[in-house]
């Protein structure tokens, strides 16, 4: 079977490193990686735990299928309590770390304490050790991966590390690994760099086997096969080709959520990417796979260098990770900016400095429409003028946020405690104080609901309610398929793979693909069973940790101000009709708790 | 026909299902460290580049080798390391220019590609045809006619 059957924990306060048996009956039961990991937070920590402190625990998860030749198989998950949210955190990411941290012989790192000094963990084949890091104590994430390869001589390590916002508390820091991939949600690397690790850096030398090799192999070239037939524009367009389809729709979140359409769209999609410019540059260099992937939707670009960003920083005159559809959002639309140069190297700046590019964009935005009511000013702003569409306030504010310099330290805090802080929290387009991703809630209902009942606070990748909120626009009968999603999300998070493979592979191809990797008997019934029980840990954690209802809810611009534009013109979100449904479904009490009989039926009571 | 592997960098995407395969194929595992084909990534992934033996007809490792256990496959042009004659002295490792004989610390012998017996795994798991089994006195034929082909549209222009 492909499990290692060890994890490693690691106690950054004694710096104790220990590897244990993996407990293969939580496996059983939460399948892995996100839903196992959770299960080792839940045992291991007390929800109530201030998330900065050297009690919450930090969780570096794999799948069963990472490490094998199923396609997309590089996941590995971030498990944590979320400094932004004070909810649970889990970001998943790809590139070559997750699949190296099996081959180095552990499906798990449980990091616990917090370090007197600023440390790396170094796993080196069975060499192990906690290594002192003030030489990349304040270094970036570009910096750091450089002097670790060269330090050990060995240009094979892949490395997982924070750059300086998470040094620094900045309460939305990524972890990034591979230069460019990144576990970039809820601040796991603020976590990390509240524990005083600076890098996890893994050579791993071993194998991974699956449990029924001949069939193994047949059935993921199977499926290999099936998601070719499905993935073509991902591979050639990316995920930003989603750009044209929320701005065509309405649902394309503009000037901090005050409008649903931007007239800029096009500068900044899919096709102005590949597009070649009167001086001879297309932004779009190639198209890039994580490991394992025969998706590769990912994308290397590069920045003009006569533009005013970098026509005298010489050092940026490289490639590097491009637009995503989420990075192309949160540094164009919400921030009204149409400069595909400027948004392309905000990009850079997020995976050097090691910030999640959606809190950042969606924070600036309440930021300049804080600057454009007159709330806060240049003398606030470092002399940036923050007006919606400057091209340049995105630029210096992505960089002052990095480096948490000057008003960086206020964006830093992200929207909810910023917005608070000037007396306006209205502006702060989030959920648990986690900011909103690129689709609005009031063209898409069920996504008003994910967004709100996410566990994790907004977010877009924890749900799939897309096509039956395109059908209809309302809030009928979009409880059930939100409850639904959720819990295939959660295995799909859980399984090793990545859920872009979504739109080829439901339940059973999943199931056929775990079944011939690992033990449990893995059907499509137990899987969903299995993403149902990891939710409702989830939300075990979050009500342990003190959320109520309450935190289910949306910002009342989604729920009071209509849509100005677009096919949902004049319509809110439905949320107080959904969210009873929803309890309902879930089996949950009026006041969003789970049931005696729900948490018995899922063996978690 | 002796065929060989070819290997057009601008097609890879850098997904290692080829390392994969390769390991799998040779060792039962996904063990991508003890792959005969690796692939190499420059500039944060802007070029992915495979590489692995090209089976030099003139061998260094063969020529090297004290205990003669490379030997020729005359059909696919393979050098192939016999394991019962491999001491493991790493002689070949040292000669070979460009690094593609490895030395495999848990058997004690050398590992190469061996083309797999004639149906290389590598190229049957790469999703972009970035890695491909062809006629190896034609190998060259894909680049020239791409470079045909613009010197025919600058011509009709």
């Amino acid at each position: 079977m492909s499990w290692q059957g060890k994890i490693l924990r690691v106690n950054l306060t004694t710096h104790e490193i220990t590897p244990e048996a993996l407990n293969m009956e939580w496996a059983k039961d939460y399948i892995g990686e996100r839903g196992l990991g959770t299960k080792y937070l839940w045992e291991n920590m007390d929800p109530k735990a201030d998330a900065m402190a050297p009690d919450n625990v930090l969780i570096f998860a794999t799948g069963p299928l990472t490490g094998t030749n199923a396609s997309t198989s590089g996941r590995y998950a971030v498990i944590t309590k979320s400094p932004l949210t004070g909810a649970i955190a889990c970001s998943n990411s790809g590139g070559k770390f997750g699949a190296e941290l099996k081959y180095a012989g552990f499906d798990l790192l449980l990091v616990e304490g917090r370090s007197e000094n600023p440390v790396y963990l170094l796993i080196e084949g069975d060499e192990i050790s906690l290594a002192p890091a003030e030489k990349i104590w304040g270094k970036t994430v570009w910096e750091t991966d450089e002097w670790i390869k060269k330090q050990h001589h060995n240009p094979m390590l892949k490395i997982a590390t924070i750059g300086i916002a998470g040094e620094r508390g900045a309460r939305y820091a990524s972890v990034v690994n591979d230069l460019h991939r990144a576990a970039g949600r809820s601040g796991v690397g603020t976590v990390m760099g509240s524990k005083n690790l600076k890098a996890v850096a893994v050579r791993g030398t071993g194998g991974v086997r699956v449990k029924d090799p001949k069939r193994f192999m047949t059935v993921t070239q199977e499926m290999k096969n099936l998601l070719a037939e499905h993935t073509g524009g991902l591979t050639k367009y990316g995920t930003n080709a989603m750009m044209d389809t929320m701005q065509e729709f309405g649902g394309l979140p503009t000037r901090n959520f005050q409008e649903v359409q931007f007239e800029g769209a096009d500068k900044v999609d899919a096709k102005a990417m590949m597009k070649t410019d009167d001086t001879g540059h297309t932004n779009l260099l190639t198209n890039k796979a994580c490991f394992g992937c025969t998706i590769a939707c990912g994308r290397i670009a590069h920045i003009r260098q006569d533009h005013f960003t970098i026509q005298n920083r010489k050092e940026y005159w490289h490639a590097s990770g491009g637009l995503e559809y989420e990075t192309a959002f949160a540094f164009g639309p919400v921030i009204g900016v149409d400069d595909i140069d400027a948004c392309t190297f905000a990009g850079y700046l997020m995976n050097e400095h090691g910030i999640d590019p959606i809190s950042f964009g969606v924070t600036l935005a309440a930021a300049m429409e804080l600057f454009e009511m007159g709330v806060i000013t240049t003398e606030d702003t470092d002399g940036v003028p923050l007006n919606f569409g400057n091209a340049e306030a995105l630029t210096v504010m992505a960089e002052k946020t990095g480096k948490q310099e000057g008003f960086g330290v206020m964006l830093g805090l992200g929207s909810r405690l910023m917005c608070e802080k000037y007396g306006h929290p209205e502006l702060s387009m989030t959920v648990k104080g986690q900011e909103f991703a690129g689709y609005d809630s009031r063209a898409l209902q069920g996504m008003g609901l994910g967004y709100a009942t996410g566990n994790r606070g907004a977010c877009h990748l924890k749900h799939d309610t897309f096509e039956v909120d395109m059908d209809d626009q309302t809030g009928d009968g979009k409880a059930d398929p939100c409850k639904t999603s959720q819990d295939w999300t959660a295995a799909v998070d859980s399984s090793g793979l990545c859920m872009f493979t979504m739109g080829a592979w439901g339940a059973p191809e999943f199931a056929a693909q775990l079944d011939a990797d690992s033990e449990g008997d893995w059907t499509a019934e137990r899987l969903m069973e299995s993403g149902e029980r990891i939710w409702n840990l989830e939300r075990m954690f979050n009500l342990a940790a003190g959320l109520t209802k309450a935190d289910d809810t949306l910002p009342e611009r989604l729920l009071k101000d209509p849509a100005p534009s677009g096919t949902a013109k004049g319509k809110v979100n439905e949320l107080d009709k959904m969210l009873p449904e929803y309890y309902d479904l879930r089996g949950w009490s009026e006041d969003g708790v789970p049931t005696d009989d729900t948490l018995g039926r899922l063996g978690l009571g | 026909m002796q065929r060989s592997l070819h290997m057009e960098p601008s097609l890879c995407t850098g997904c290692l299902q080829c390392e994969m395969a390769c390991s799998f194929e040779h060792e039962g595992e996904f063990i991508p460290a003890r792959s005969r084909i690796r692939v190499f990534e420059f500039e944060h992934g802007r070029t992915s580049v495979p590489y692995t033996c090209t089976q030099c007809v003139e061998a260094w490792c063969m020529k090297a080798c004290p205990t003669n256990a490379i030997s020729i496959d005359s059909d696919l042009g393979a050098k192939l390391v016999s394991a019962q004659a491999c001491v493991g002295c790493k002689a070949c490792v040292s000669a070979c220019p460009f690094g593609t004989i490895e030395f495999n610390p848990f058997s004690g012998k050398v590992d190469k590609c061996d083309l797999c017996g004639g149906d290389p795994q590598c190229v049957a798991a790469c999703p972009t045809d970035a890695i491909t089994y062809v006629d190896a006195g034609a190998s060259g034929v894909g680049r020239m006619a791409s470079a045909a082909q613009q010197i025919n549209q600058e011509t009709a222009s």
